[in-house]
């Protein structure tokens, strides 16, 4: 089976600080893979750069067997990535029916029309109503974004990178900065999310990890430490020492 | 050379606060201002007027980075380009009211004047002794920069602020420091510079454009960029003038594209 | 303002400013000079708001598209013996669009001091181009000898100025309906996602880069069919077209307004130059001052400019609408 993503010896470095090590990485279709690893650990410089936000030192990166390397970030998104960022990152100003709308629009191809004024467009408006109704979030499709809680902004993160109808879904942190009576919510958006995409999804938490994941990498220091089932990344000392006795400690 | 001293302590202060100063030509022509006037009403000889510029200016920008700057670090850029460009013309206005529409006279002292003898040719005085202070004031703050303390917040301010901050240095007080300093160096330059590049009220507004060109080609919040850049603008600019006067400034501007297209950070930027 | 839940049905507020124009037209005629500048710059403006107000560009040298305007229809007309108004217009929005599709593509891949730095540079480069060509542009002492034939065969420029208010007026209403359209079209919305948050454009697969070079072309065409309004009613065209005073002006007169709302294009450049027409005659030295002085107040405490301080008042009598929706 050919898989959706996927990385060969990905090197990166700052100078004399080397934040990904060889990484090898695959993803499979409608894979539900998590990456765990201890602050630092050069987890998010991955997602980057797998998004093309940064470019690597050294190794390829490919999408759906394409090699993907040295394609920009917009390019990589029509072809079919998609990604939410650990700090919210919307268009504040903005209704929330427009943030979903402008994905929408990108991934339909209309974002560049000139000439009907935006809210002709109904099936955009349609779609992003829809959209929004499955993460419960229709009542404030007209909402600023900047005026809604925090826990539903992080939804919205989510509700834009599905209006692009991904193959490959990144997460950020999804439930990062959540008080803990809303990580649910998030938590139940997260399971029902159609299971032919493919999702990586960062985490700390670990009960989101254990419940969510079917694969988990380990990154320590930009390599991978240990990559397999749940119960083997549960049950591996080296896990227990580098990870989750820190967090034991502290 | 002129170019340095005066550019020099606005590459730093954008490099380090990240506030873009377009009024940083006030600053020098203040200094240039208060030189003039310091030796044509008191007599004040000319090595204590350009300490007196430098100390003056250096103060009144304190005052005016507690009072106003600092409410728009975290403004966004298009406010702080408005900002200080109603600060040029603020200060247009008033040095035209003050001054009116005269360059202000400079009496450089006779053992600066004439021409020197080095290496069986003859060089003006003056630019000589301006290209040793500039040589000299590089490497006093090189020192001051790479091997005293203030240095080293410095660049650890301008390499990462939210760390520095975290490690316990007084961003505040560092900020309200180095952009006194920096005005200080531009007053510095001005009345350095009152001879060559004469003082008068449209000053800021007419030399905008080569400071910034100066600091954006050389790299914010780097010290040797904007000395090589000033060489290389000043070298081009005579170069120009000379061989192919038709083209005017275009050379430089020319060059100045390339230069921001083949290296947007400029020549020794530090990634802020 | 603009977007997908936005009506984009001319409101009756919309069309004050062209009520007030043609009530200027018949009540002030003894302004219409000042009339005609105020519409010119107005056009200016809204050229400058598409792409800082919704673009986010920040730019000091859009007087660089307005300049080149102006000087290519004044030397159509005073060194080529091209008289014809409409053809001067195309030619004019012609090196508008060249400029922008050229200066964009190149300096819209770098961001903040980079760009605006090249912005002064280009304007430099242009300013000194035509100070030393003196031949075609006339040089320090500008370009005279600028005829323009009858608009559309009939209408002639009369001395008081009518043809000349009413000809801006038209080419203005144009312009505007041209400006809203884009505003409230998709690629509007999309203009104003990009200033909102660049990078979360990039992650929604939108090719960011050729946007905003394209918004810099529409952009650089509105303002050098300005430019060549001027030239066609004063008949001349000087240096100061291409110099940094307009561009920092016009900066000022769209900050005093309201940027991102197009009607701040056209209140700013109205009060402005009416001030300055009453105030810089009385007292010259004191204008800068008082701009310089305008400019550091409004940047402090009142970004928004006077639409924004308009809005706040409206908003005292309005109902709290947001308020209510944001409460659950």
């Amino acid at each position: 089976m050919p898989f959706v993503l996927q990385t060969e010896k990905l090197c990166k470095s700052f100078g004399a600080l080397t934040v990904a090590d060889a990484i090898d990485f695959r993803l499979e279709a409608g894979a539900r893979h998590a990456l765990i690893g201890p602050n630092g650990a050069g987890k998010t410089t991955f997602v980057n750069m797998l998004m093309g936000a940064i470019a690597p030192s050294s190794g390829r990166i490919l999408l759906g067997g394409e090699d993907v390397t040295r394609i920009s970030q917009s390019a990589r998104v029509k072809k079919g990535l998609g990604r939410t960022f650990q700090i919210t990152s919307l268009f504040r100003s903005l209704p929330l029916l427009d943030n979903v709308a402008l994905a929408v629009a990108e991934r339909r191809g209309t974002a560049h029309s000139m000439w009907k004024p935006a809210s002709s467009y109904e099936d955009i408006i349609q779609e992003s109503t829809e959209l929004l109704a499955t993460l419960g979030l229709a009542d404030d499709a007209r909402v600023r974004v900047a005026d809604l809680p925090y826990g539903k902004q992080r939804l919205v993160e989510i509700a834009i990178a599905l209006g692009l109808k991904p193959k490959v879904l990144l997460l950020d942190e999804p439930a990062a900065g959540v008080p803990s009576e809303e990580t649910e919510k998030i938590l139940g958006t997260l399971e029902k999310l159609p299971s032919e995409i493919a999702i990586l999804i960062i985490e700390h938490d670990m009960d989101v990890v254990f419940r969510f994941a079917r694969r988990i990498t380990v990154l320590v220091q930009g390599q991978v430490l240990l990559e397999g089932a749940p119960e083997e990344v549960a049950r591996d000392r080296r896990v227990h020492e580098v990870y989750l006795g820190e967090q034991q400690h502290g | 050379m002129i170019l340095y001293v005066i550019a020099v302590g606005l590459s730093v202060t954008m490099g380090l606060m990240g506030f873009i100063n377009l009024a940083h030509g006030v600053f020098a022509m203040a200094g240039g201002f208060i030189l003039s006037y310091s030796m044509e009403r008191f007599g004040v000889p000319f090595p204590l007027a350009l300490v007196l510029a430098f100390a003056s200016v250096s103060l009144g920008s304190i005052v005016l980075e507690r009072l106003l700057y600092s409410r728009l670090y975290s403004a966004g850029e298009l406010a702080q380009v408005l900002f200080t460009i109603g600060l040029i013309f603020v200060s247009i206005a008033l040095a035209r009211l003050v001054y009116g529409t005269l360059t202000a006279p400079v009496f450089l002292p006779d053992y600066l004047t004439g021409q020197v003898h080095i290496l069986g040719r003859d060089f003006p005085a003056y630019r000589v002794f301006l290209i040793a202070f500039s040589a000299v004031l590089i490497f006093v703050l090189w020192f001051g920069v790479e091997r005293t303390r203030w240095g080293a917040m410095v660049r650890a301010a301008v390499d990462h602020r939210g760390m520095a901050q975290s490690v316990g240095i007084n961003t505040k007080r560092l900020f309200m420091l180095t952009f006194a300093l920096g005005s200080g160096l531009a007053g510095l330059g001005g009345a350095l510079g009152a001879d060559i590049l004469p003082v008068h009220w449209g000053y800021p507004l007419e030399h905008l454009v080569y400071f910034l060109i100066v600091v954006a080609v050389g790299g914010l919040g780097s010290l040797r960029g904007p000395f090589v850049a000033a060489l290389l603008i000043g070298i081009a600019d005579t170069a120009c003038k000379y061989w192919v006067p038709e083209l005017g400034a275009f050379l430089v501007y020319a060059a100045t594209i390339g230069i921001l297209l083949w290296r947007p950070l400029g020549l020794f930027g530090v990634r802020a | 303002m603009s977007g997908y839940v936005a009506d984009p049905r001319i409101r009756w507020p919309e069309w004050l400013p062209w009520i007030v124009a043609l009530a200027a037209f018949f009540l002030l005629p003894e302004y219409l000079a000042l009339g005609a500048r105020i519409l010119i710059f107005i056009l200016f403006a809204l050229s400058l708001d598409l792409i800082l107000g919704y673009g986010g560009i920040i730019t000091l040298g859009h007087s660089a598209f307005f300049g080149l305007g102006a000087y290519t229809a004044g030397i159509l007309s005073a060194k080529l013996g091209v008289n014809d108004p409409h053809l001067q217009l195309v030619a004019a929005a012609a090196a508008g669009a060249a400029l922008g599709l050229a200066t964009g593509a190149v300096i819209l891949r770098t961001k903040a001091l980079t760009l605006l730095m090249l912005t002064l540079a280009i304007t430099a480069i242009l300013l000194e181009v035509a100070n030393k060509m003196s031949s075609v542009t006339g040089g320090a002492d500008g370009l005279s000898g600028v005829q323009v034939n009858p608009l559309l065969g009939l209408f002639k420029f009369d001395l008081w100025g009518r043809t000349a208010f009413l000809y801006c007026l038209t080419v203005l209403f144009l312009g505007w309906l041209v400006v809203r359209r884009i505003i409230y079209s998709p690629y509007g919305a999309m203009l104003t996602g990009i200033r909102e948050n660049t990078a979360r454009m990039h992650a929604i697969g939108a090719p960011v880069y050729w946007r905003l070079v394209l918004v810099y072309t529409i952009s650089g065409t509105i303002a050098g069919v300005a430019g060549a309004l001027l030239t066609q009613v004063n008949q001349f065209v000087g240096l100061n077209v291409l110099g940094f005073e307009i561009s920092g002006e016009l900066l000022v007169m769209l900050i005093l307004g309201g940027v991102g709302r197009i009607y701040g294009a056209f209140v700013g450049p109205a009060v402005y130059l009416v001030a300055q027409d009453y105030l810089a005659k009385q007292f010259p030295e004191y204008w800068y001052f008082g701009i310089g002085a305008l400019l550091i107040v409004v940047v402090l405490f009142a970004p928004g400019g006077i639409l924004g301080i308009t809005d706040k008042c409206l908003s005292f009598f309005r109902p709290k609408s947001s308020a209510r929706a944001s409460a659950h």
